[in-house]
């Protein structure tokens, strides 16, 4: 079966940014988003997820390589500085192109 | 005479520092914050129905605007005293503007134990100081604040206040408030023995889960120095007087000045740090989280609010 090839986006971020990164990658062309909540450490200390300000999450979406570096680039300068987050892209293929 | 439920948070605290592999689901803790947030609510409507609404007013007046001054009194200690960032110190301070329903309900169940009666209405001042101590302290940093480099970004008030208002501290107080209202005692009857009868057990273990979550937090103290310590305890002291003084002044019983000087006191740990998070992200959230949960938030429940009662007693004598 074919496939065509697409970016899959990892952000990994706090909670608190939830919304705003659903709003961005919105806004920048992405046609869905898969979010789970996760937990985890790392520079800025461990986030155990045990309460409200603790939590943080896993977004991916998937789509076309330039939407990824805009998004990438857009969450790298808002948000990197001052919050906890981590991203990576990674190649996929899907089936439906139409759908990403 | 210790409330049994401060002994939950102290076997938290103990079950965190020895590395158990204790671990409360996080889908229990949202329920149990939910049932926590409803019976109070709830608590407070049924009786809340029976009163004039202008034995209301003063202290709920009086409630917004000491939720707002907070932030503008300890800014300049934060400052002054502390030489903390703006940004560090309008976020602190809006965290002790704002209030921890947890605190509020560990100093109910102790007024219950002791036989003590409160106001019906001091579910619903809870609700009010949730937000005006959040929005001064976000107005403090965005005005006195310089951004590192370049302008600011515009601050979208929208979600922000959308965030406060419908968070679910204030959806399910008010909506807690409001349903036992209008049901009145009789209709509410049938979900008594789950909302009054357990509400105390709930706690506990709410209290417990506390725990682990500070326990966690103490190692953040440390990097927070001397001075926040010393202000995580001053500052419940000095502002709980505050309360206890005000809800003297508007009326308030001997419970209800308590439960007021325990609202002035305690700092919010779940609006006001998301809240902050949004609006100020340059602000450190390990400092503010740090003394709110790892000093001030442990202060209260065990110190604190037994001495708010002590500060009520003095003030009606």
């Amino acid at each position: 079966m074919q496939t065509h090839a697409k970016k899959l986006l990892v952000i990994i971020a706090e909670a608190a940014l939830e919304k705003p990164l659903i709003r961005d990658a919105r806004q920048f062309g992405a046609h869905g988003y898969t979010i789970t909540e996760v937990r985890g450490g790392g520079e800025r200390g461990d986030r155990e997820a045990q309460w409200e300000a603790d939590r943080s999450i896993e977004m991916k979406v998937i789509v076309d390589s330039a939407v990824a570096e805009r998004l990438a680039n857009h969450v790298l300068e808002a948000y990197a500085p001052h919050y906890a987050v981590t991203l990576f892209t990674n190649d996929v293929g899907v089936f439906r192109a139409e759908k990403f | 005479m210790t409330d049994a439920v401060v002994l939950f948070f102290v076997l938290g605290v103990v079950a965190r520092l020895a590395k158990s592999d204790l671990r409360l689901p996080e889908a229990l803790y949202e329920t149990l914050s939910i049932f926590l947030l409803l019976a109070i609510g709830l608590k407070g409507g049924v009786e809340l129905a029976k009163q004039p609404i202008a034995s209301v007013l003063p202290p709920a007046i009086a409630a917004i605007f000491l939720g707002a001054t907070i932030p503008l009194l300890l800014y300049p200690v934060l400052r002054g005293l502390g030489r903390l960032a703006v940004v560090d110190a309008a976020s602190i301070a809006a965290h002790y503007g704002s209030v921890s329903v947890v605190t509020f309900a560990v100093a109910v169940s102790l007024l219950a134990q002791r036989g003590i009666a409160s106001e019906p209405h001091m579910p619903l001042l809870v609700a009010l100081m949730e937000a005006p101590g959040i929005v001064v302290g976000i107005v403090l940093a965005r005005v006195l604040g310089r951004p590192a480099s370049g302008p600011r970004s515009p601050l979208r008030w929208g979600p922000l206040v959308h965030e406060v208002l419908f968070g679910k501290s204030v959806l399910l107080l008010l909506g807690g408030l409001v349903i036992g209202a209008v049901a009145g005692p009789q209709a509410l009857s049938p979900i008594e023995p789950l909302f009054f009868g357990l509400f105390k057990g709930v706690l506990a273990l709410f209290l417990l889960e506390m725990g682990l979550v500070v326990g966690a937090r103490l190692g953040d103290i440390r990097r927070a120095g001397a001075f926040l310590v010393a202000f995580g305890l001053g500052a419940p002291l000095v502002l709980g007087l505050l309360g206890a003084i005000v809800g003297h002044l508007t009326g308030l019983s001997l419970g209800g000045t308590a439960l007021m000087a325990t609202l002035a006191a305690s700092a919010s740990y779940i609006a006001a740090p998301t809240a902050m998070r949004i609006a100020v992200p340059e602000a450190s959230p390990a400092l503010s989280i740090g003394v709110v949960l790892g000093v001030t938030f442990p202060f209260n429940i065990t110190f604190g609010i037994p001495l708010y009662l002590q500060y009520a007693r003095w003030l009606g004598s």
